[in-house]
């Protein structure tokens, strides 16, 4: 049995490790707060991206040559999947519910014949996929220095994403990022973003607008600037998740910690009264006996 | 008759400003500047770099932009915009880097004839600025 000393020493331990990952755990409510405020102030701009862009491909008069971004090469040889994580750890199962995601796309991928090649986004998915899939890792982006999430860098992902496509690197691309839906809950998300999906609500078709210039110029315009954004909105959503994971996660370990210190606690009382117990038979054994 | 509708300016990050009380809207829109007034009829274009002006009953607005997208639909004007500066805050030396940075790209050699174009428009409206 651990002697008293011992004991002690360790509930000192539990104890300074619960009080820093309360104060993560607060931090990480802060950075929640103001995440949330931006995954939403940011979704007016994408849902309105979304809205023109279905009005116009609803307008489009020749289906058969709007730009590539749309319509698609033709084929599903190659997919580019594009895993968005964090840089940072501590975050309970954040990352891996992405990597998991991800690597069943893959596997389902590779099962159908078909290439794929990863860009990552974010160290930590880099360190987590390197190891199995490290020579199908083309790009490895991190936004380290950038404090918040911000556009510029969006559009860097963006810029490269396309650049690609243009170069006929791949067919189809994929992003995964974890949505946000509460503080508890975040719901990795595999969302194609080359060629466009447009199945959801096709309800307001019936508009009718004036372009200027026309459709096929807008949109091979638009486009490039909606893969920004979709990439823009993955990686606001994926800040928020990201803080509510850690949050989640530390709240979870002071709770376990918290726990420890109580079973320690009883353990060194109860090893203390029996030390003294002792100690009183000796004396009154010893008494006796003169 | 009322003559005012809703304008409203987002921008990636947020919901740039928003206003019900807007008489007359001038864009640079793509081909050329366009005034638009109410019930104009539902149009969507994108603009090149240039001034937004807004007037409203409570004051005139004007903002810089350099690129962006205009949507009209029911008297509601959408303009998505990644760059936009508001003119009466934003400070001088801000609109300078900017010129920098427009003159920089345009010395580079392998741009197309849109970017060119695009470039030389802002370097136009920034110099009308400074």
């Amino acid at each position: 049995m651990a002697s008293l000393d011992d004991l002690k020493k360790r509930i000192a331990s539990v104890k300074s490790t619960q009080k820093i990952t309360k104060a993560m755990k607060m931090v990480a409510a802060a950075k929640l707060r103001k995440a949330q405020e931006s995954a939403e102030k940011g979704r007016p701009y994408s849902e309105k991206m979304n809205n023109i862009i279905l009005n116009l491909s609803n307008g489009i008069s020749d289906k058969e040559n709007t730009s590539k971004l749309l319509s698609g090469t033709g084929n599903d040889k190659v997919h580019l999947c594009v895993v968005m994580t964090s840089d940072r750890g501590l975050c309970g199962g954040f990352n891996s519910n992405i990597i998991k995601k991800a690597k069943s796309y893959f596997s389902k991928i590779s099962a159908e014949g078909k290439e794929f090649k990863i860009i990552t986004v974010g160290s930590k998915g880099n360190d987590q996929l390197k190891r199995v899939y490290g020579e199908k890792i083309i790009e490895n982006i991190s936004f380290k220095e950038s404090k918040n999430v911000n556009y510029f860098d969006a559009n860097k992902v963006g810029k490269m994403v396309i650049e690609k496509f243009e170069a006929g690197e791949f067919d189809v691309c994929t992003i995964f990022y974890n949505q946000f839906k509460n503080v508890i809950t975040q719901i990795p998300q595999a969302q194609q973003i080359v060629p466009l999906n447009n199945e959801e609500d096709e309800n307001n078709s019936d508009e009718s607008y004036e372009f200027e210039p026309d459709e096929d110029e807008i949109l091979s315009n638009l486009l490039p600037k909606n893969i920004s954004t979709q990439i823009f909105k993955a990686m606001l959503e994926n800040s928020a998740s990201e803080q509510g994971s850690r949050m989640s996660a530390m709240d979870n370990a002071t709770r376990n910690a918290g726990e420890m210190v109580d079973k320690l606690t009883i353990e060194y009382n109860r090893s203390r009264q029996a030390a003294i117990t002792k100690e009183l038979i000796e004396i009154i054994s010893g008494a006796e006996s003169l | 008759m009322s003559e005012e509708f809703k304008v409203e300016i987002v921008n990636p990050e947020k919901s740039f400003l928003s206003k019900e009380d807007v008489t007359e809207v001038v864009v640079p829109a793509f081909e050329g500047e366009m005034g638009i007034l109410k019930d104009h009829i539902s149009i969507i274009s994108f603009l090149k770099p240039g001034i937004i002006t807004i007037h409203s009953k409570s004051g005139e607005g004007k903002f810089y932009v350099e690129d962006g997208i205009v949507e009209f639909k029911n008297n509601n004007l959408s303009i998505l915009t990644s760059s936009i500066f508001n003119l009466n805050e934003v400070e001088k030396s801000k609109l300078q880097d900017l010129l920098k940075l427009a003159k920089e790209e345009a010395s580079k050699s392998e741009v197309n004839d849109q970017t060119k174009y695009l470039v030389d428009q802002k370097i136009e409206v920034l110099k009308s600025l400074n």
